[in-house]
């Protein structure tokens, strides 16, 4: 078996989830080899997070220096060009930095690339076999991956739950003397927070949640007389921010707003993981989507098929006069 | 400046319920709504407002068969002042390095400062642009939502990550970028300006004009291959209500107020 590598995403000081999650993704594809996880940064944070990554991996190599101190993946790229086996098996998560590492480094290496991986079905000689969704959740595939040259997977983040696994005690290895040259014509300058808005929809506890199923502008209306019948805020996908229809500030899912509400009612929502990323506490999914094979009808708590631009007034006014 | 943007037909998720067809082999394809895909507008609207800013020409190039010459007219139909289309026999079965490498051909026979992609496609796995980046040997930069031109040497560009905050980052040009939803407003396209390049002339490439060799695209040259697809065994899935409008709705009023959902 080749060697196994992950990449651990962290953030002040702190492990992200897809550390665990990666171990054991490589420990399904490798069972019982030891795998690596590389840390890059900079001082007591790096620490800090190859602290907390032993926990779940037999071997830590740290990375510290100037250059490292935002993970930058071009920077990143270069770094394990110089440093990684030719033919081994680099694990990432599939988030904004593994989509702007991965297909890169993949062709650097000449190894070959598979992103976004929700399963591993069978691992071969030469061969990983792995699942993956394609059009927005609405189709699954099995995907063939020739590994023999090395490879390079992105998991999606939340696929591989960890059950609470992790006593390892790695060992922490600190290469930081092995790190060659890292100019890269691609500059971090720095971070711009999101824009807060008018309403805090991460507070509320009633969330009437739009998708691309409410087809025009003017109808956005109609899902704020529901909401305000409701005692609720009114929140959105992605594409309805997008429109400008609504403030980035109402956006639930990775690239918006993390909500914790108790109920969480999406209207012509798809259910991608991007958008039920961003909701935690498992609150109580109703969905309400005229296609009876939306994805997120497998993960709502009660479905209904109908056209919500018909529903939305009726439950309104079932709601007012009652 | 000259800008290259890649462009690919794709079914519109939006627009269709996908299905998969009797033997697995592939998703039911008759009757399926085709479209631009959703990002690759983003990507082209950006070129457009960033020529017509600066100067030069845009250029949309794609790899597919006959019909997706359909989506090079649309774009050219929004601005994009030329078309290629990149087909051949040959070309069937790559995986994304093997559509990258054909790309990457295609590049090379201009000469472009600024190439982008669409951040990801509804059938694909947000990897092209970073592939082709890398095979040209220029920096890259996925999921950009703000470009702004500093001068002919570089560009000072917005990343979208995790919580919508921004990344912000100096790039030197020539490079490639991945452009994400919500950069710009695409601007819509009437029946009318898609007449006007109806008979626009858009050059077909294929392997051997590219110089492209099969082991790098094709079914041959691919080291990942899509197996089937399927329906998974999946859990329960929600309680569907059933029943006419006013029955659902007295029962979700039940649920809701049994869940604290009404105030
Ligand atoms: C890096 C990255 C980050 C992203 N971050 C986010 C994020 O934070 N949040 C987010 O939401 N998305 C995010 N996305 C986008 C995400 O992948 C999906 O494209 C998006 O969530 C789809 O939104 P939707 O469900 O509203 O639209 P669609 O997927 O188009 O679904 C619309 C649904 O509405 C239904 N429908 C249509 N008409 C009606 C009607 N009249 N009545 C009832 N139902 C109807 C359809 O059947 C369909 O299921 C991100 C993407 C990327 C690449
Ligand atoms: N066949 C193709 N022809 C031209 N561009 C493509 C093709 N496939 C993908 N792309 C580009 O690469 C982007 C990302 O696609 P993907 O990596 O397949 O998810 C798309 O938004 C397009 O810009």
């Amino acid at each position: 078996m080749a060697q196994l590598f992950t990449y651990i995403v962290h953030k002040g000081g702190l492990v992200d989830d897809t550390a665990a999650e990666l171990a054991l993704a490589a420990q399904k594809i490798g069972s019982g080899a030891s795998v690596t996880a590389i840390v890059t940064g900079t001082g007591a944070d790096l620490d800090a997070v190859c602290q907390q990554a032993s926990k779940f991996y037999s071997q830590i190599w740290k990375f510290d220096h100037a250059d490292l101190a935002y993970p930058n993946a071009e920077a990143i790229r270069k770094l394990l060009v110089q440093l990684l086996p030719s033919d081994g098996i680099f694990l990432l998560p599939h988030d904004t930095f593994g989509m702007d590492l991965g297909p890169g480094l993949a062709v650097k290496l000449k190894s070959a690339y598979t992103a976004d991986i929700i399963g591993i079905d069978a691992v071969e000689e030469g061969n990983l076999k792995i699942v993956r969704q394609e059009f927005a959740g609405m189709a699954y595939t099995h995907v063939s991956v020739d590994i023999s040259d090395g490879v390079v997977l992105t998991f999606r983040p939340g696929s591989f739950q960890s059950e609470g696994q992790g006593a390892v005690n790695g060992q922490i290895v600190d290469k930081s003397s092995e790190i060659g040259e890292l100019n890269v014509n691609r500059r971090f300058i720095e971070i711009v927070e999101a824009e807060t808005g008018d309403v805090d929809i991460t507070k509320a506890d009633v969330l009437v949640s739009i998708g691309r199923g409410i087809e025009d502008q003017d109808n956005v209306e109609v899902a704020e007389e529901l909401a305000e019948a409701m005692g609720a805020v009114v929140a959105c996908s992605r594409p309805i921010v997008d429109a400008k229809w609504l403030e980035k500030s109402r956006q639930v899912g990775t690239s918006g707003q993390t909500v914790k509400p108790k109920v969480y009612m999406a209207l012509g929502i798809s259910g991608s993981f991007q958008h039920m990323g961003g909701i935690k506490g498992s609150p109580f999914i109703v969905a309400v989507n005229k296609n009876a094979k939306a994805p997120i009808f497998q993960v709502a708590d009660v479905g209904i098929v109908e056209d919500m631009l018909e529903f939305m007034p009726e439950l309104t006014e079932k709601i007012e006069s009652a | 400046m000259e800008i290259l943007v890649c462009v690919k037909r794709v079914p519109d998720t939006a627009e269709n319920e996908i299905e998969i067809n009797s033997d697995g082999t592939d998703i039911d394809r008759d009757d399926l709504v085709y479209s631009v895909n959703e990002w690759d507008n983003y990507a082209v609207e950006e070129a457009i407002q960033i020529r017509d800013k600066v100067g030069g020409t845009v250029t949309v190039v794609t790899v597919g068969d006959d019909e997706s010459e359909e989506v090079l007219r649309r774009e050219m139909a929004m601005g994009a002042d030329k078309g290629i289309l990149l087909s051949d026999g040959a070309f069937e079965g790559s995986d994304g390095f093997g559509i990258a490498s054909i790309l990457k051909a295609a590049a090379g026979k201009g000469n472009y400062d600024l190439i982008l992609t669409g951040a990801q496609a509804d059938d694909g796995a947000a990897q092209i642009g970073g592939m082709l980046a890398a095979m040209l040997d220029r920096p890259y930069a996925s999921l950009v939502n703000s470009i702004e031109v500093v001068d002919d040497k570089t560009m000072k560009i917005g990343r979208e990550i995790e919580g919508g905050n921004q990344e912000m980052s100096e790039i030197q040009m020539p490079c490639v970028l991945s452009i994400q939803t919500g950069i710009n407003e695409p601007r819509y396209v009437g029946i009318r300006g898609i007449r006007k390049v109806a008979s626009v002339d858009i050059p077909v490439h294929g392997a051997a004009d590219l110089a492209v060799d099969a082991s790098a695209a094709g079914s041959a040259g691919a080291k990942v291959k899509r197996l089937d697809y399927f329906v998974p065994e999946l859990g329960e899935g929600a309680e569907m209500l059933e029943g006419g409008m006013e029955e659902k709705i007295d029962k979700l009023v039940e649920l809701l107020k049994a869940k604290g959902g009404l105030k």
